[in-house]
């Protein structure tokens, strides 16, 4: 937006509006408000006179401080910051960072370490189940081979546990073991 | 009844799902966060395009031939680097040591990097970025003084990461946010190398492809930024002349050479998981090419995004120029743009010269914020953490960055574990009945405490130490002794005979040349020059010091005594091995031959192994 006379008057009445703020006093009027060296690059200065005391002007720390109080309705009122609306010799009061109770880090450190702990987890108790099966499995396998049944080989193509001794005929002629040797 | 034949003991070593997974993981060891820092810089301060003709030359002479020869070794032999070593001959026992060594070094400060990353990631998800703004002093009137005086960039790296002491005899104590992130970092390499291959070949999958996706992302999005074409333009414009430095040669021989993670057993053992007839001749040409490819493309948007943060630099001096300039001479708002800026000056300093000098405009020439180079960990986390914030959606960016950073490095962290743990399973005294889960378990876990002294206040110039002495010259005294080891002791008519069985193919005239006489003159040549740059002056390093008085320029000091002493012994310690095992055989033979029953063990062949 331009600058014109109208926006030079919503400024008077801004500061007008903060005087009245920050000193009480309802007496502070538009026309108290007074702009000089007004240029091209809208900067000026302007005074605050006091109608009761007869024309002067109100002290500048007074001015300062009242204009510190309410800067941010002046900023506001103009569309505004602290770096665009510049008061010379008012530094602008830094506002304190928002820390949270938590800094938000952890929070995401919390859940990358959760994730990361499940799969351990997991991948371990997978590995001790997959070893578990594989020892129950050569444990069979040597309990059958004790046995003398031995699971792997065939004979004459036919695998051998079909061929399940307890089924078969026991040849008496060469099982007789009490008679195998003569005794003494 | 005859039992079939046993089955062959070959079949319980672990094999690769399928080749993808073995080429993947071999281009994720090599690409790493070398190629993302290192080569554009690289680039940018060895004239532009011109560097890529030295580094072609340095990739066909050096790094496809030394890549061959450990793809081709370990998928002969079938064995970790040790054993595959002391294979190849008793007396070169020493050179897989020596390459063991070099991957436990790295190791340990490799994952520190990734620690670092990790940080900045966690970081990233608040707003607005805890880099992008300084945190105020004590009594809140002002900033923080040391963030004032740097940039709040700075600062959330030296003070809030680091928090590093002035120089590197003060230790400091362990910063507990970076053991956090450190104890993090080792459990997730934990939870992929597992079970060695079977756990990194599927997380390989993630790794290494997803860095791609980031930097076609960052390359679109880079390219459409203002500046980018400034900064590409400075990235790429050649300066022929630079090749009569022989500098730019040495640079473009070490970065081929790092760049592919030669001679650090790694690759050996990826190989020696792999069927024996197996095209290695093809595979290592593949990754080589893809590896440089990478570097190229990765240099695209780091250079775009350091183009656009050259320009907002060279806007924001021009623009505070400007304000002083409006100010003092109570010009209307919009008078003075950055584009009539010169002609303003001109029509300024001749009619009021003096009100111009008392102004103390500082000159702005984008010139100069595009020569401000770095390269290395200050790249990532001081300049590229700038950029990121000047980008709409900083977030967003910063979350992408750092996890292509972090994928980037862990993939070639499995290279490295790989290269310690394969050995270790094949050493005799590491029992058969310790599952690989408590191997790994231990590794990482001893890994972790070692790794904590990087935590330290000073560690980041311990990393620096480790980087530049254990990470170097061992590399290229290791690749030496292999590349002779294996053509004159071995003898490369044996090698060719096994090469020609598992290929299938004869090899031809330009791996013999390269094998025999280019490759091991080049590393001669390159280690001489290296070592003879390193000892011309006293090594010093760069020391981040708030009471410093050019602060915030780093201060330059000297490594005390024992400090240099410690970085001879990083340096020396893997490259003794090659001699002592030698001495250590030689009179073990010695001894041995005194012993008339003894039989002298036959003469090895490869393809023995695999009949």
């Amino acid at each position: 937006y331009a600058w014109d006379t109208n926006e030079e008057y919503l400024f008077k009445a801004m500061v007008a509006f903060t005087m009245r703020r920050y000193s009480s006093k309802t007496t502070t009027q538009i026309s108290n408000v007074l702009l000089c060296n007004v240029t091209d690059r809208v900067s000026f200065w302007f005074v605050v006179t006091d109608s009761t005391k007869n024309t002067t002007t109100v002290p500048g720390s007074e001015v300062e401080a009242a204009i510190r109080m309410n800067r941010n309705r002046i900023n506001n009122a103009f569309l505004l910051s602290d770096k665009t609306l510049q008061f010379l010799k008012i530094p602008s009061t830094l506002a304190p960072p928002v820390e949270p109770s938590t800094p938000v880090w952890l929070i995401v450190f919390g859940v990358v370490l959760c994730l990361i702990v499940a799969g351990i987890v997991f991948l371990v108790v997978a590995g001790i189940q997959q070893r578990k099966k594989k020892n129950k499995e050569s444990t069979e396998r040597e309990n059958l081979e004790e046995k003398g049944e031995v699971t792997i080989t065939i004979e004459n193509g036919i695998p051998c546990e079909t061929l399940d001794l307890k089924a078969g005929h026991i040849n008496g002629v060469f099982s007789a073991d009490d008679e195998r040797f003569t005794s003494l | 009844v005859d039992m079939p034949p046993e089955a062959p003991k070959e079949d319980s070593r672990p094999k690769w799902d399928n080749k993808f997974q073995y080429i993947l993981s071999c281009i994720g060891f090599a690409v790493g966060l070398g190629n993302v820092w290192r080569f554009p810089y690289l680039c940018q301060i060895h004239g532009g395009g011109a560097f890529l003709i030295p580094y072609f030359i340095a990739l066909i002479f050096e790094g496809i031939p030394l890549l061959h020869l450990e793809l081709a070794l370990g998928q002969c032999l079938r064995k970790g680097s040790i054993s595959a070593w002391s294979a190849i001959s008793p007396y070169l026992g020493g050179v897989g040591v020596g390459s063991w060594m070099v991957s436990v070094l790295v190791s340990l400060y490799y994952n520190t990097v990734l620690t670092w990353v990790m940080w900045y990631f966690i970081n990233s998800f608040q707003e607005p970025l805890p880099w992008s703004v300084c945190p105020l002093n004590e009594n809140r009137t002002g900033l923080n003084e040391e963030c004032y005086e740097s940039t709040a960039v700075n600062y959330f790296w030296y003070r809030k990461t680091l928090n590093i002491t002035p120089n590197i005899t003060e230790s400091g104590t362990l910063q507990w946010w970076l053991v956090l992130c450190l104890a993090a970092c080792w459990a997730i390499v934990y939870l992929c190398t597992i079970r060695g291959i079977e756990t990194t070949g599927k997380a390989i999958y993630v790794t290494a492809i997803f860095p791609y996706l980031v930097l076609t992302i960052f390359l679109i999005h880079g390219l459409t930024l203002p500046g980018a074409t400034e900064g590409l333009a400075y990235l790429f414009t050649p300066d022929l002349n630079v090749l009569k430095n022989p500098r730019v040669w040495l640079d473009a021989a070490t970065q081929i050479f790092f760049s592919l993670s030669l001679a650090f057993g790694g690759l050996i053992a990826f190989s020696s998981y792999n069927p024996p007839k197996n095209d290695c001749e093809k595979d290592a040409v593949t990754v080589a090419i893809v590896n440089s490819l990478t570097s190229l493309y990765a240099s695209i948007p780091v250079f775009s995004v350091l183009g656009f943060k050259a320009t907002t630099g060279y806007w924001d001096c021009l623009d505070r120029n400007i304000i002083s300039i409006i100010n003092e001479f109570d010009l209307p708002e919009q008078s003075i743009m950055r584009e009539n800026y010169t002609d303003w000056i001109t029509f300024l300093n001749s009619s009021y010269p003096e009100k111009i000098a008392g102004l103390k405009l500082k000159s702005c020439d984008l010139q100069e914020f595009l020569d401000q180079s770095v390269s290395g960990s200050g790249l990532a986390f001081i300049v590229f953490t700038q950029a990121i914030i000047l980008m709409p959606g900083s977030q967003a960016w910063a979350i992408l960055f750092f996890t292509m950073l972090f994928s980037l490095g862990l993939s070639s962290m499995f290279g490295n574990i790989e290269g310690v743990f394969t050995p270790l399973l094949e050493l005799q005294i590491i029992s058969k009945s310790i599952p690989k889960e408590l191997l790994s378990g231990i590794i990482c876990l001893v890994s972790f405490l070692i790794a904590l002294c990087f935590t330290l206040s000073s560690g980041s110039y311990w990393i620096d130490i480790f980087d530049r002495y254990a990470g170097s010259v061992p590399l290229l005294v290791i690749a030496f002794f292999e590349v002779t080891g294996v053509v004159y002791v071995y003898k490369i008519k044996r090698f060719s005979e096994d090469v020609k069985w598992m290929t299938g193919r004869k090899l031809n005239l330009y791996w013999q040349i390269t094998w025999r006489f280019i490759s091991p003159l080049l590393l001669l040549i390159v280690f001489v020059a290296f070592v003879a740059l390193q000892i011309q002056k006293p090594p010093t390093y760069t020391a981040w010091n708030p009471k410093h008085e050019d602060f915030p320029m780093k201060e330059e000091k000297a490594y005390p005594p024992w400090v240099e002493a410690i970085c001879v012994l990083l340096a020396v310690l893997p490259c003794i091995f090659v001699p002592l095992v030698a001495l250590f055989q030689l009179v073990k033979k010695m001894w041995r031959s005194k012993d008339p029953s003894f039989l002298s063990p036959e003469v090895f062949s490869c393809q023995e192994v695999n009949r």
